[in-house]
């Protein structure tokens, strides 16, 4: 029952993450707890519908003058790619390969910084270019907010999976920690998706007014 | 490896040191009473100041903006403060013991989120003494709460955003345990209602608190950081708030009120020996108020203009949730009918329960109609029909919890007669205090008024109003006595003192081992101690082998997390008064949590295992350590 | 003998009566003496509810009551009474009959809430941009009202004028923070937003209206602040005629002629120096919302309360205009206007009283 029993790629378990009580609880409670993320971000969706647009004067920026397809494009790309190193990772954690695993989320963490670092320009890019500011107006209260919310889920994401590595590196993979391992994949699979839906109903959907 | 022995250190710093950082479940449900207890007492003398003034026109009591910040707090204090900890504490005191598991699924969040409520608690409530209380009505809606001067609205929502993060932490953690902990042969059918109404209050807490937490970053970014959600002049929109407070508040009153249906669940049964009537369709209507739960909160807002479409499928809606409440009525009722009813202090205030909680359940069907509600609405009437679902429906089930399972927790048995003094007052100035509060309503009283004038035909109905409040309040200083009296006689009780308890906690030695089972149970049926008492047998039959049990350290790091919130808190509350001091106490603050947090993640903590030889030991010495 | 009876028999039904009109509290205020249309909708529509739900109080009542008192363990009986698991028969009972008494209620209730959010009236406009239908704009401040006839281009505050027998609609809306604007006498509340324009109509029967002495009591019923308690406005309902004179008398007020009485006339000086900026005494203000700050006096001297809540005469107006801070506290005016001698306050009370509409 040792959490920290060593283990060969033979017999290592089939869902090393669900393999003990504490690694079934945590994984069935993280999903619990990305399902309240989904009503936290689904309220967040809402809000930022209800201000789409809603500025003190007709002087401000609007969703159709802001948004710049490129650039989202390619932080889309970026993060989505980041989700597939990421499986890759997962992948390699239930063969017990914990070298590739390293090295797969290591890319994961370079892209999703790639990502950060578009969103950091893009903010920046729209408050010094059209005076959007999360102060300027409703909109931009809610613009901010929602796509900050999410912009704040990397950042935690990336430290969390960093920290991770690093405690980890030199005792390699065993069953107490390959359910944190696998818990923060999912994490960063569901910042994937709320980006997709970001994607779609904030960029997409604004550009075309 | 550690063993039992490094969890005891004697002395009263000892006790105190073991309290704060403990992870056990059951020592945890004690905090929550007690932190429960105090704020219920300090919302109980809000309430009373509130009844003083209104006892007579014209009067002067309090100043105007202080009975505003009363009632907030009062509101406040009760809902999030009182009611749904001590919920929380039954839960966790109860819950585990009742599915046969030996400890909740996350020990260490568990305290957590203690701690979380406890800071978030004392934070809000220190704004007493900080310049001045939130003003805005528990509702604090968005115009006035923008508009309202000083920290009072920081407090609210810095305080609601600490302690809700910790409720949220507790709903996901009953959840698994329910759903990854049951004892062998404990099937979803055969769980105790109370464990049924957690598991559903539970997932309402998961689902009902983001929305809040949403609604209050944006309060704070708004207050705080010049957002403008809320702010029209910025092309913000106030009603954002009342959707978003709603979603959240609808669900939350079935957050309180489920578990305290589950309370009598347990309650009426056991004093009618007699299983539960109608148990499959008792739970089928749990999960589907739970989930019409969410569908009706925009009945709060009919007089907000949404207009006639969606007032009329949410009137609709919100009258659906009436026939599932029904069958819950008619089941107890039936439960009794043909049983063997003692008359215990629990039972009383179940049998007090079903009419006065159906008088406050009809009103909110009245309410539903739309066009009626269009004169209930803010008005008097509203606080009497709440009033009549959380004090006739939560306290009388949170008052029977606390006598029922007194025995359970401390080991000893509330005095009955004095519980029955206590029971009988309270009764009394219940519905001395809200039932004609339904009248001065009707006849023209607006609610969260400071003051009425005289000549308007109210005076007679305050009077009496605030006279009922008076018993009240004496009943539960009786109560207190009784806690008091009976803690200092400290009698033990021994297991099953009820002698009629149908469910595994009454399966247990007492006081509970600090691992509940030493072997975990094997469970036949509904009411699984029931059926072994009906066949001769005193206790459970095991479902394992007597062998070594794992268990989780205690731990600090709640605390800390818990401890560097409330401190950053103070950062971003006085960062708008431009002093100097506050973003730094912000980071550190954030610093001190997210180090904590960091700590945890990188610190290994596998437990300890308590040796089957101990168990053995143990036993011997009579299940006590 | 005879006679003595049946005043004896009188006397009762009067004390009846009484108790029981004293239980609907007061015709001026209650909802259960409903002044009319709106208000008579909402009310039926509270019977109707009580009354099934009442039913059902009994229903429940009854079979409570016999389960808990037929089945109490007698002393000393151990036995184990006889475990049911449940009826299906019953169950379905139970689930059955509330869902056909919440479609008798359903009903109604669905066809009332249409029928109470009919305002097309005010949108039918005619060619000069008025209606057919009265309509009255009314803003709520903390802690005034302001009720503006767009039709007849007047505007005044605290005290509504109606006509009786007709449906009156509303536009609602807050300059500062939500209040809600409710005549409990005439029907439901509706909320003053300060996001958008919320509409109504409420409609007062001359009858009803007589048994009040055409004067209701009007609330705020949304926490504001402070003085939430003391927003109050009254509602002067009047036959088409009176109303009608009403009007014309606002229309032709001449607010810049100078009041014979020396004292009045002095009065007017003080306001016209502090007062003016905020208050106007021209029911035709023409000045943007914006900068209606206060409430308009065109009418003050013909009005029932000062400030909405204190006796009308010249001693509370002083009182009030000498401290409002100790009447209604949180008000916008203390402070304002600096102190004011008792010699000036005499005279701003013998100007204010003296705004009256020429009968």
């Amino acid at each position: 029952m040792a959490a920290e029993e060593k283990f060969t790629p033979q017999t290592w378990p089939e869902s090393p993450e669900q393999a003990t009580l504490e690694g079934k609880n945590k994984f069935l409670g993280f999903w619990l707890f990305l399902g309240g993320e989904t009503v936290l971000f689904a309220s967040l969706f809402a809000t930022y519908l209800a201000l789409k647009d809603s500025v003190p004067s007709p002087d401000h920026a609007l969703a159709k003058d802001l948004f710049e397809l490129p650039l989202v494009f390619l932080m889309t790309m970026l993060l989505l790619t980041s989700s597939l190193t990421s499986v890759f990772a997962m992948y390699h954690m239930k063969n017990y390969n914990f070298k590739k695993m390293q090295t797969w989320l290591f890319i994961t963490v370079m892209l999703g910084f790639a990502f950060l670092g578009c969103e950091i320009y893009e903010f920046n890019h729209y408050v010094h270019e059209y005076e959007h500011t999360f102060t300027s107006s409703a909109f931009g209260s809610a613009f901010y907010t929602l796509v900050g919310f999410h912009g704040a889920h990397v950042t935690f994401g990336l430290l969390w999976i960093i920290a991770l590595m690093i405690r980890n590196a030199k005792r390699g993979l065993n069953l107490y920690n390959a359910p944190k391992f696998y818990l923060a994949s999912l994490y960063w699979h569901f910042i994937d998706v709320v980006w997709v839906f970001i994607f779609t109903v904030v960029y997409l959907m604004g550009m075309v007014g | 490896m550690s063993t039992i022995a490094h969890t005891q250190k004697r002395g009263f710093a000892g006790t105190v040191w073991d309290y704060l950082t403990t992870v056990d479940h059951k020592k945890i449900a004690i905090l929550y009473l007690l932190a429960g207890g105090l704020f219920f007492l300090v919302g109980g003398i809000e309430a009373m100041m509130i009844r003083i003034q209104l006892a007579v026109p014209n009067n002067d009591f309090v100043s105007a903006g202080l009975f505003n910040e009363i009632i907030t707090m009062h509101g406040t204090t009760m809902i999030f403060l009182a009611a749904m900890p001590l919920l929380l504490g039954f839960m966790n005191a109860v819950m585990p013991l009742q599915i046969g598991a030996r400890d909740v699924a996350f020990p260490f969040v568990n305290a957590l989120g203690f701690w979380l409520f406890f800071f978030g608690g004392v934070f809000l409530n220190l704004s007493w003494f900080l310049g001045g209380a939130p003003d805005a009505g528990w509702t604090s809606y968005a115009s006035l709460s923008l508009a309202s001067e000083g920290h009072g609205i920081d407090f609210y929502v810095l305080g609601l955003q600490i302690s809700g993060f910790g409720t949220l932490m507790g709903g996901i953690n009953f959840l698994v345990t329910i759903i990854n902990m049951r004892a062998p042969g404990m099937t979803y059918m055969r769980m105790p209602l109370f464990t049924w109404t957690t598991f559903v209050a539970s997932a309402l807490i998961l689902f009902a608190f983001p929305p809040l937490t949403v609604g209050l970053f944006m309060m704070l970014f708004d207050r705080m950081f010049g957002a403008g959600f809320f702010d029209v002049a910025m092309g913000g929109n106030t009603v954002i708030w009342e959707h978003l407070f709603w979603i959240f508040g609808h669900p939350e009153v079935y957050i309180l009120i489920l578990p305290a249906f589950g309370i009598f669940s347990e309650v009426i049964p056991t004093f009618s020996r007699k299983r539960l009537f109608g148990y499959s369709s008792m739970v089928f209507a749990t999960v589907l108020i739970g989930f019409l739960g969410f569908m009706v909160w925009a009945h709060h807002m009919f007089t907000t203009g949404l207009g006639p479409v969606a007032n009329a499928i949410f009137a609709v809606a919100t009258m659906a949730i009436a026939v599932p409440t029904g069958i819950k009525i008619f089941n107890w009722i039936l439960t009794m009918w043909g049983g063997s009813i003692q008359f215990t202090v629990p039972m009383l205030y179940a049998i007090a329960f079903i009419p006065s909680f159906v008088m406050g359940g009809v009103t909110g069907v009245m309410q539903a109609a739309a066009p009626a509600d269009y004169q209930f609405h803010d008005s008097y009437f509203i606080v009497a029909h709440f009033h009549y679902v959380i004090v006739g429906g939560v306290v009388f089930g949170l008052l029977a919890a606390v006598h029922f399972y007194w025995p359970l927790m401390f080991g000893t048995m509330l005095s009955e007669k004095l519980g029955k003094v206590t029971f009988v007052l309270f009764l009394i100035g219940f519905h001395l205090t809200f039932f004609i509060q339904h009248f001065l309503g009707l006849m023209g009283m607006p609610r969260r008024v400071w003051t009425f004038l005289p000549g308007q035909g109210l005076e007679t109905g305050n009077l009496i109003s605030s006279i009922g409040a008076a018993f009240m309040f004496v009943a539960v200083i009786v109560l207190l006595i009784n806690v008091v009296v009976t803690q200092v006689k400290n009698v033990k009780v021994g297991m099953d003192p009820w002698k009629d308890g149908r469910t595994l906690e009454w399966a247990i030695p007492s006081p509970t081992p600090f691992y509940n089972f030493k072997q975990l149970p094997l469970v036949r049926g509904l009411d699984p101690f029931w059926i072994e008492k009906l066949e001769g047998k005193t206790e459970m039959t095991p479902a394992e082998p007597i062998g070594d049990i794992h268990m989780p350290n205690n731990s600090f790091t709640p605390f800390m997390v818990s401890l560097g919130l409330f401190i950053g808190a103070f950062g971003a509350m006085y960062h708008v008064d431009d002093k100097g001091w506050a973003i730094p106490v912000l980071i550190f603050g954030l610093v001190v949590t997210f180090g904590s947090m960091l700590y945890r993640s990188i610190k290994d903590d596998h437990g300890y295992h308590i040796h089957k030889e101990e168990l053995l030991d143990d036993a011997n010495k009579g299940g006590t350590r | 003998m005879k006679q003595k009876l049946t005043k004896g028999r009188l006397l009762i039904v009067f004390a009846l009566l009484t108790l029981v009109l004293s239980g609907c509290g007061e015709p001026f205020l209650s909802t259960l003496i409903p002044a009319g249309e709106a208000g008579q909708i909402a009310y039926d529509l509270m019977i109707l509810s009580t009354v099934i739900m009442v039913g059902v109080i009994i229903v429940v009542s009854i079979m409570f009551a016999v389960a808990v008192i037929k089945f109490r363990r007698k002393k000393g009986d151990e036995s184990i009474p006889k475990q049911v698991e449940g009826s299906h028969v019953l169950e379905i009972v139970w689930t059955v009959i509330p869902i056909l008494l919440l479609i008798i209620l359903t009903v109604p209730t669905v066809i009332t809430t249409f029928e109470l959010a009919d305002t097309k009236a005010m949108d039918k406009k005619n060619e000069d941009g008025t209606t057919d239908a009265l309509v009255v704009n009314v803003r709520a401040s903390l802690y005034w009202w302001e009720f503006e006839y767009p039709n007849q281009k007047i505007i005044t505050s605290q005290e509504l004028v109606v006509p009786t027998d007709q449906r009156v609609y509303f536009n609602i809306k807050a300059s500062d923070v939500k209040h809600s604007f409710w005549i409990p006498a005439a029907g439901g509340k509706i909320d003053a937003n300060t996001d958008n324009v919320n509409k109504m109509w409420l409609e007062f029967d001359n009858e009803k209206a007589k048994e009040a002495d055409n004067l209701f009591y009007g609330k705020c019923t949304e926490l504001c602040g402070p003085s939430h308690a003391l927003m109050d406005f009254k509602v002067q309902a009047l036959p088409q005629d009176e109303f009608d004179q009403w009007v014309t008398a606002m229309q032709t007020v001449d607010a810049e002629a100078a009041p014979q009485d020396p004292q009045a006339a002095a009065g007017q000086e003080i306001f016209n120096q502090k007062c003016l900026s905020c208050h106007a005494v021209s029911p035709a203000d023409a000045r943007p919302e914006a900068a209606r700050l206060a409430p308009n006096l065109a009418d003050f001297g013909d009005r029932t309360r000062v400030a909405g809540i204190l006796e009308h005469n010249e001693e509370e107006l002083k009182n009030w205009i000498a401290n409002p801070e100790a009447y209604k506290p949180g008000n916008k005016m203390t402070g304002t206007y600096g102190e004011l001698s008792d010699q000036e306050l005499d005279q701003l009370a013998a100007y204010l009283m003296g705004l009256k509409l020429e009968k």
